[in-house]
């Protein structure tokens, strides 16, 4: 059984088709990109997964689970995480609580105990904060755990996002174009970090325009054109396909 | 011993404080404008005022149960409501106040439009005192904890919240079930003091009041909120004893307070930033370290 | 039934004036301009002093009262709103509070907490058509609130402005690259809501023979109910929603006892937004993410 099963999924805004009729998988323990030409239809996919959209047909499972009637929160309670291509951190919090957040569905205290101080919540938020630094030190954010996020420059506030991300403790990993304006050193670390990620045995769907991300990285390649599926294949494969070429250059 | 004239504005200061609290964690800390916080307050009012006049029940559990009375309402006016986007939650809740107000102005158990009389004087210096403490701690713990934090998200960015595992209803409806609770103890404590209830006093305006105490004091900070109230109940005493003509145009300053605010300094006195008694300590320890590295120049 | 029926149409007409300013504005800025409310009662007082103190014929009156309601609203927008244009939303309604309570205290520092008394300067009659009893005034109402609302229809759908208006509602960032002032866009959907809300506050003004500093506030709350009743940002539905509003509240009142009056409007707003809080007209919109 696939990890990941999208069937069929199609979904419209009014009169526009932005999915059409998408059937997908992804395995346990793969790194999986999803690529397109701009407007492709790529970031639907991931709001109809994480449930910020109801879609118009079709569906999807997670470890054999339907999923598309789950609300955002539900999402990721059951193991999947994501980051946004419009960067999204809580900017006006530090760091730290940035990934906090991110462990939330890993965390109990409700308002009692966080009112009454009970022993079980010190000791949970005490090792939370262990395992947040854990994480910030993994994405090579050490020492910046007291700074507000809005002050970090570019390229680190995409590693918090995908820290905050892995808070979840996520089985699967949506990444919305993560290499989206880094620079060349960068986006080579990046790579070793999504790498890293998949060998914790993590599973990763990846958005991505970088194409030398996307074909070093990845095991299959799936490729969205207007919302089709024109091509889904190993990146050699699809790197070749006619059909492929064509709609990234376009006609002629 | 200090003059009657200063024990009822302390008193003042410290129901407002109350209200403002609670308040700021429904808007300052959650995010949601709630312009119906007065609503609250007449409840818990009306609740406990209702219970010690007709049923003869003391005032420290009638107190409670009024706070509780205003909590549930204020989780059944959230519940369905929270739904709702920003601006359409502030006028839904101002709705919701409205339609209070006249409840009580149509009630004969209220008094209707005459007022609830008859209320012994139960509130005296030491219970507001204890109860605005408790008010602090509880709201303080709570922003320090997991739940505030999730709030706080759900202020900076509610989808990411909600893509973060938040379920964004549920602490919103958390926000105003505390912050109507809190409401209610005021309301409860406003009216063993005054002894006398009138919808008149709980309408719009007050709700406004209120918001204004939490505005200057810097949304989203707890030393923030008891800093407008305090300044807001004392101003206008102040400025009736020394500039009279000013404090006849108390909600003309209201206005045009909330405008100025709002352009010149939207983050308030305090802006988010909390006064601890650690940072003053830091903070004199390095001035007498500026004065003793000049000592020993000289 | 058919009088009540009458009565409400009157009064709906009014609110629906009122919701359109809400409307428009809502449409450009995504605002509640909570100050709406104030500007009909500004028009109110420009329309009772030019006539009453000025003795200027009532049509100049009407007309000038509309110019200065709109000068003040443009006014607002520039010194409130304009300058908070990229702040939080949270930020721009708590100035739009402000600005309300302060037109409000303005209004009653300059003209008095007294109501006065706002006689129509012309001969009203009474009028009967079989059951049902109206006067002249009632008709004035209704035929200048329809002529100010096709007046409106027209100018959004045939002219420059109208498009313009349209486009900048839709996306404010294209608009400006299509070569629209928007600022100069924005200064126009105030200064004609504002316009069509004094000429509210005049013709209430008269029918209820009074005028005074706080009479904006439930006039100016009850056209924001009536243009989410009709889909906020939606121009037929704020008149449609006005148009209900009003029925609603005058049948309402004949079933119950008109203490609850002021209740009904915003129980027909919770029920609204909890059902469809779209409004009848208005079209359900997703959030981008």
């Amino acid at each position: 059984m696939p990890l990941l099963e999208i069937k069929n999924l199609t979904m419209r805004f009014g009169g526009l088709t932005a999915v059409k009729n998408l059937t997908m998988t992804v395995e346990e323990g793969e790194i999986r990109s999803l690529i397109g030409p701009n407007g492709a239809g790529k970031t639907t996919v991931f709001n109809v997964l994480t449930g910020i959209y109801q879609p118009s047909k079709g569906n999807a499972f997670f470890q054999g689970r339907e999923i598309c009637s789950l609300r955002p929160y539900q999402v990721t309670s059951i193991g999947i995480t994501r980051t946004f291509q419009n960067i999204r951190l809580f900017g006006n919090m530090t760091v730290l609580d940035n990934i906090l957040i991110g462990m939330h569905t890993r965390t109990r205290s409700e308002l009692l105990a966080s009112v009454l101080k009970v022993r079980a919540t010190r000791t949970e938020e005490a090792e939370a904060r262990d395992q947040a630094r854990e994480l910030l030190q993994f994405v090579g954010l050490a020492g910046k755990e007291q700074e507000l996020a809005r002050n970090l420059p570019y390229g680190q506030q995409r590693r918090l996002e995908i820290a905050r991300a892995l808070g979840a403790d996520p089985k699967l990993l949506l990444l919305d174009e993560p290499a989206a304006g880094m620079n060349p050193q960068e986006t080579s670390d990046l790579m070793e970090l999504i790498t890293t990620i998949r060998a914790m045995g993590r599973t990763i769907l990846l958005i991505e325009h970088d194409m030398k991300v996307v074909m070093n990285i990845s095991d299959r390649v799936a490729v969205l054109d207007y919302g089709e599926k024109i091509a889904d294949s190993t990146p050699q494969e699809v790197q070749k396909d006619e059909k492929v070429v064509k709609a990234y250059l376009g006609e002629g | 011993m200090i003059s009657a004239y200063y024990y009822n504005l302390l008193i003042l200061i410290g129901i407002n404080i109350i209200l403002a609290l609670g308040l700021n964690l429904i808007t300052g800390y959650t995010g949601q404008l709630s312009l119906g916080h007065a609503a609250f307050m007449s409840v818990g009012g009306y609740a406990s005022g209702i219970l010690t006049v007709k049923t003869g029940i003391p005032f420290l559990p009638a107190l409670v149960i009024g706070a509780l009375v205003a909590a549930a309402l204020g989780f059944l006016v959230g519940l369905p409501t929270l739904r709702l986007r920003g601006d359409y939650l502030a006028i839904a809740t101002l709705g919701f106040g409205e339609i209070l107000r006249v409840t009580f102005l149509n009630l004969e158990i209220t008094g209707g439009p005459f007022g609830l009389r008859g209320l012994a004087k139960e509130t005296n210096g030491l219970i507001v005192f204890i109860a605005t403490v408790i008010a602090l701690v509880v709201i303080w713990s709570l922003i320090n904890s997991r739940v505030g934090r999730a709030m706080i998200a759900i202020r900076e960015d509610e989808v990411a919240a909600e893509a973060m595992g938040i379920n964004t209803t549920r602490y919103k409806v958390l926000a105003f079930v505390v912050g109507a609770f809190f409401a209610g103890i005021a309301g409860g404590l406003y009216a063993h003091w005054f002894r006398y209830l009138n919808p008149a006093s709980f309408g719009f305006m007050k709700s406004i009041e209120i918001l204004c105490m939490v505005v200057l004091g810097g949304l989203g900070s707890t030393t923030g909120a008891v800093v407008g109230a305090a300044t807001l109940t004392y101003a206008p005493e102040f400025l009736r004893s020394f500039f009279p003509v000013i404090s006849e145009y108390r909600m003309l300053f209201y206005g045009a307070l909330l405008v100025v605010l709002m352009l010149l300094r939207p983050q308030g006195i305090m802006g988010t930033s909390e006064f601890s008694p650690l940072k003053v300590y830091h903070w004199i320890r390095s001035r007498q370290g500026v004065k003793t590295t000049v000592g020993s120049d000289s | 039934m058919l009088q009540q029926l009458v009565n409400g149409l009157v009064l709906g007409s009014i609110y629906a004036l009122i919701a359109l300013g809400y409307t428009m504005v809502y449409g450009v800025l995504q605002l509640i301009n909570f100050a709406h409310g104030e500007i009909y009662m500004a028009g109110a007082f420009l329309g009772l002093y030019l006539t009453v103190s000025l003795k200027l014929p009532f049509p100049v009156a009407f007309v000038l009262a509309m110019a200065g309601a709109a000068l003040i609203g443009v006014t607002v927008e520039r010194i409130a709103y304009r300058p908070l244009r990229r702040s939080p939303r949270l930020a721009v309604l708590i100035s739009a509070i402000g600005m309300s309570i302060f037109l409000q205290n303005l209004s009653l520092y300059l003209n008095g907490p007294a109501t006065r008394g706002f006689l129509p300067p012309f001969k009203v009659y009474p009028i009967r058509i079989g059951e049902i009893k109206t006067s002249s005034l009632e008709v004035i109402i209704l035929v200048v609130a329809i002529l100010l609302m096709v007046g409106l229809q027209y100018l959004i759908r045939r002219t420059k402005i109208g498009k313009a208006m349209r486009a900048t509602a839709l996306d404010k960032e294209t608009a400006a690259l299509m070569g629209i002032n928007v600022d100069r866009i924005i200064s126009y959907t105030f200064a004609i809501g504002s316009s069509l809300g004094a000429a509210a506050g005049v013709l209430v003004g008269m029918y209820l023979n009074a005028v005074d500093p706080m009479m904006g506030l439930m006039p100016g709350l009850k056209g924001f109910v009536a243009a989410v009743l009709g889909g906020i940002g939606n121009i037929p539905g704020a008149m449609a929603g006005g148009l209900i509003l009003g029925t609603a509240e005058v049948f309402g009142v004949a079933f119950m006892r008109s203490e609850w009056r002021d209740a009904i409007a915003f129980a027909i707003l919770i029920v609204v937004l909890l059902i469809k809080p779209s409004g009848i007209l208005g079209q359900n919109t997703q959030e981008k993410v």
